[in-house]
């Protein structure tokens, strides 16, 4: 079927989780790479039928935890020795063992600011609008419906032959995604 | 109201099996009902409006111990010369202890694993926020003028070149309470934004899909985000856990780095964190009973919840008993006279009775949690909850204040009364904290929607 306006991608909707992770594991040895799953609780299977193992979040996690830990025990060190030494019953103004916590505490801070907002980023989100989210039935990817959908960017994409291919994966439906 | 689902589940199985997670008969679409359905119901429960107007009227009167406190000073509590540590103290211990389970549920047993976790991680989590938002007020009430401990408590540059003092254990408690806040708020946000993207699939009214969406901040589904955000999800739970141990350790070295008797032992902090997960555990007991009776959730919050709950309730109490003991021995062991006296003023001085309640509530009740009959009945199991909760407060107070009231001189010596504005302040915030957890269960899925689902027999993908 051709249509005179470029969609996004065909979509499949498939009842239960082991349809989807065949049909996307098929897709993935048909060749298709730029597809993505769309399913209401994380599917590890799916994740990997479709080749995103890995991830770079937790790098993103140790640069946090670094710049914390950096951070915090320098914040002591200029404040205590440098920019206001005060002597207090005689302690060093450079007492490492007593910057331990509040090092250990920035640390802590600086990766969960990192990991939490590194995933929202890597992740695209927020975004206010993506096509996937035309196709009516797609509301119920919450809720108890898993989808593939094969990009229209994927060098093997053709309306016809992937229409095709979809329809072999026994979905409930494959619908067109407009932009 | 939920009298159906009570006698279907609140039966005991047979001897040694084991009551279900989840309550059978559920589906991907039932879960996300049923949990969704108490936030998009146009119909607002009686019950609901009736506590939250109790809670409000609460709230209204910790904001006028408030404001009375703000314009007099803080001589309208009771602490002076020797007590200076009185209420906001044991508060604010108290409710920073009580946060504790939240993190210990979300995180810990997420390392560790354990499915049953998942009914109730998400308004642990919430409890915490809300618990540590209670605990902030006091140290910053007790400044007396909270606009000014900005630069107190923090390193803030101002052109009088002032610091906080970064050896002083009571500035680590700033770093570790504001981070702990932080990081359970993260935990407790990202867990809800797949929530946010159900509710907003499933909103039946435009406005209420709108505030939905934009909290879902576009969130679909993509086996590619989940992927991240799991990974981020495991490493915020090993964040979470070393975190969670050093908060109450922090908090106990306020304590423990002061040449005070009672207070001057390296113990303090396993001590502090077993108190803290044990009152905490009593709070999780003490919000899961009511909710899942008022919102008939007995088959997502089963007595297989309840009697795990009252399992590590049971273990951190001894820990803490054990602990008891022990402060005991020291005191005794250490052949000092001013620690011996105060093992004295707690079982002969003017406080004595406080000591002996407190002994009643955390050592003796929770003995009652052997027995598989408490652990399984809903009512006593609230019951021993609060009493717990009580004794928790009692030894927070018997910590701070009888440590402080005979000095070591003892013309010095002196007596602790809380004022009326005092005991406002604490009923105020229970006020207010239980005020924060309806509007939360009224507005959020209080019960982690994408994560029940993975429990469900169908979500698990056949070979």
């Amino acid at each position: 079927m051709n249509t005179a306006e470029p969609i996004y991608g065909l979509m499949a909707e498939f009842d239960n989780p082991t349809a989807l992770v065949h049909a996307s594991e098929a897709a993935f040895a048909a060749g298709y790479r730029k597809m993505d799953t769309y399913t209401p609780y994380p599917l590890e299977e799916a994740a990997e039928a479709i080749g995103a193992h890995h991830n770079r979040v937790p790098l993103v996690c140790l640069i946090g935890a670094l710049l914390g830990m950096i951070g915090g025990y320098s914040l002591e060190y200029w404040v205590s020795v440098i920019n206001y030494p005060i002597n207090v019953g005689g302690k060093p103004f450079h007492a490492w063992p007593a910057f331990i916590p509040v090092t250990f505490e920035c640390a802590v801070l600086g990766a969960s600011l990192a990991t939490v907002f590194g995933m929202l980023a890597l992740n695209g989100l927020p975004q206010p609008y993506h096509p996937v989210f035309n196709v009516p039935s797609f509301s119920s990817s919450s809720r108890d419906k898993f989808f593939l959908c094969i990009e229209s960017q994927d060098p093997r994409f053709s309306s016809g032959d992937t229409r095709k291919f979809l329809e072999s994966q026994h979905p409930v439906q494959v619908s067109e995604v407009p932009y | 109201m939920a009298t159906k689902i009570d006698e279907e589940i609140d039966v005991l199985p047979p001897k040694g099996v084991r009551p279900p997670i989840l309550g059978p008969g559920h589906t991907l679409g039932t879960v996300t009902d049923r949990i969704g359905g108490i936030v998009l119901s146009k119909h607002t429960p009686i019950f609901w409006l009736m506590i939250v107007a109790i809670a409000v009227a609460l709230f209204g009167m910790l904001n006028t111990a408030i404001a009375y406190l703000l314009g007099r000073g803080v001589g309208i509590w009771g602490v002076n010369i020797p007590v200076g540590w009185g209420f906001a103290i044991v508060n604010f211990v108290w409710w920073i202890g009580i946060g504790h389970a939240g993190t210990l549920i979300s995180a810990i047993l997420l390392l560790f694993k354990q499915g049953w976790r998942t009914s109730i991680n998400r308004f642990a989590e919430a409890m915490t926020i809300f618990a540590v938002m209670q605990a902030g007020l006091f140290p910053l009430l007790h400044t007396g003028r909270p606009w000014l401990a900005a630069y107190w408590l923090f390193p803030i540059p101002l052109t009088m070149g002032v610091w906080p003092q970064f050896r002083s254990p009571l500035i680590w408690d700033v770093f570790a309470v504001s981070t702990y806040f932080t990081v359970s708020f993260l935990f407790w946000g990202i867990g809800l934004i797949p929530d946010f993207a159900t509710l907003r699939d499933s909103a039946k009214t435009l406005v209420v899909r709108r505030i939905y969406g934009m909290l879902a901040m576009g969130w679909r589904g993509s086996a590619r985000h989940w992927n991240r955000y799991e990974t981020a999800y495991m490493l915020l739970a090993g964040l979470a856990t070393p975190l969670v141990l050093s908060v109450h350790s922090v908090v106990s070295l306020d304590f423990a780095v002061a040449i005070v008797p009672g207070w001057h032992t390296t113990f303090f902090p396993p001590y502090f964190v077993a108190g803290a997960i044990f009152s905490g555990f009593a709070m999780v007991l003490m919000l899961a009973i009511p909710f899942r009776y008022l919102y008939g959730m007995q088959d997502f919050i089963t007595l297989r919840h309840l009697q795990n709950c009252a399992k590590l309730m049971l273990a951190t109490g001894m820990i803490v008993a054990y602990s008891y003991m022990f402060e005991m021995f020291i005191g005794w062991y250490s052949n000092d006279k001013f620690e011996l006296g105060l093992v004295h003023n707690r079982l002969h001085g003017p406080y004595s009775h406080f000591y002996f309640v407190l002994v009643f509530c955390n050592i003796i009740t929770p003995q009652s949690l052997w027995f598989n009959k408490v652990r399984s009945t809903p009512w006593i199991l609230f019951l021993v909850s609060t009493i717990v909760q009580t004794g928790m407060w009692l030894e927070r107070f018997v910590i701070v204040v009888l440590s402080l009231n005979r000095d070591f001189l003892p013309s010095s010596w002196g007596m602790y009364w809380w004022t009326k504005w005092d005991m406002m302040t604490l009923i105020g915030t229970m006020g207010f904290f239980t005020l924060l957890f309806f509007l939360f269960i009224r507005f959020m899925p209080a019960i982690s929607i994408f994560e029940i689902r993975t429990l469900l027999p169908q979500s698990k993908v056949k070979e």
